[in-house]
């Protein structure tokens, strides 16, 4: 190990000699580090390639005048059953289809397929979210029909997901109120990324602690263009203005 | 595997296959160093992602390579008065109109800036 930089090139592994001088085991203390390694400049993106991905994803939705929406949130917010009633309500209306990202199991897609919406299960296996290149395989899965719309249910994260690119044309974050309503300030960035929030199990708030005025707040201090929607996915409540939310969006 | 659970693994891992690209259209044996520029914002823990980077660049041609990170301070502007500040997350207040509208202009960068390689 190289005291001065931390690099882990043993000392010996380096030989030092000019054209037509035997290898000798005299020690240099020279490395790596006398060598002049040979600059690159790259000024990329770490994220780039998922970006590309993310794009192509978008221009192949924006042709077909496919309206894509993340679906962002932690575990068990209600995101599945959210889409199971859109999709009972919007059937025979307006085309759906389900790309449903979980780490393991095809429990969500049997859910979704059930509730009558073509779909295709993504397991990220360890990983934490879905990227543009799962995306892009599972969209090679589909036949989506023009004007439809595509839900792209991410895995239950707060954190990872919010700075992967799917293509997707706006990011809908779900809390339902068996949450903290302090979830915006302390996971700020998926806040700040989507465009909605559903703030779900509204039925359950005579019940619980939640405070919705104050999430709101919270969640408009992070992004001051929010919108949002009380909704219940259980009893139905609230769930009419989301559905014209959705109908407005394809045009 | 379990790494992987951390986004800082992915963006390990984008990192080693971006360098190592880089590296071989270049005809570099073996990358000694790479410059990473991180914004304070971008929702990186550094410690993370250098951790995740020595494990990501075993068996690549970035194995051993150092990962220099610059990090970059978060600035707003106040969409209310104007005023251009120093932000620590992406819950900015103006210290100015205590205003929450807050737009981000610099500290969500996540970029490789270049890398060193041996040529022999």
């Amino acid at each position: 190990m190289c005291d001065s930089c931390g690099c882990s090139q043993p000392d010996n592994s380096v030989t030092i000699r000019k054209p037509g001088q035997p290898m000798s085991g005299s020690g240099s203390a020279d490395h790596h580090h006398a060598r002049k390694g040979r600059l690159i400049e790259v000024r990329e993106a770490v994220l780039g390639k998922n970006d590309g991905i993310a794009a192509h994803n978008r221009e192949f939705f924006e042709a077909r005048r496919i309206v894509a929406l993340n679906l962002v949130s932690s575990p068990g917010s209600g995101k599945t059953t959210i889409l199971e009633r859109t999709i009972l309500a919007l059937r025979g209306e307006i085309p759906m289809a389900v790309i449903e990202g979980d780490q393991q199991t095809m429990l969500d897609a049997e859910r979704i397929e059930t509730a009558g919406a073509p779909v295709v299960q993504v397991n990220t296996g360890a990983g934490c979210h879905l990227d543009a290149d799962m995306v892009h395989k599972a969209l090679h899965q589909m036949e989506l029909a023009e004007k439809s719309l595509l839900f792209i249910e991410n895995v239950g994260n707060l954190v990872c997901p919010a700075m992967f690119d799917l293509g997707e044309a706006a990011k809908v974050v779900i809390i339902s109120v068996t949450e903290g309503e302090d979830k915006p300030l302390k996971y700020p960035a998926m806040f700040a990324a989507a465009s909605l929030c559903l703030i779900n199990k509204i039925d359950l708030l005579p019940h619980v602690d939640f405070d919705v005025a104050r999430c709101r707040e919270y969640a408009l201090r992070v992004n001051h263009q929010l919108e949002f929607f009380e909704i219940s996915a259980r009893t139905g409540e609230g769930m009419s203005a989301w559905l014209d939310w959705l109908r407005r969006q394809i045009i | 595997m379990q790494l992987q659970v951390m986004h800082e693994m992915s963006l390990a891992i984008n990192i080693v296959e971006l360098v190592s690209a880089k590296a071989q259209a270049a005809g570099g044996q073996r990358i000694t160093s790479v410059e990473l520029e991180a914004g304070k914002l971008s929702g990186v823990m550094v410690e993370a992602l250098v951790f995740c980077f020595e494990a990501a660049a075993r068996n690549t041609l970035a194995e051993g390579a150092f990962l220099e990170i610059r990090e970059i301070e978060g600035r707003g502007n106040c969409l209310a008065c104007g005023h251009s500040f120093i932000v620590d997350s992406l819950l900015g207040q103006c210290p100015q109109c205590d205003g929450y509208a807050v737009e981000i202009v610099q500290g969500r960068e996540l970029k490789v800036l270049s890398l060193i390689v041996d040529e022999e």
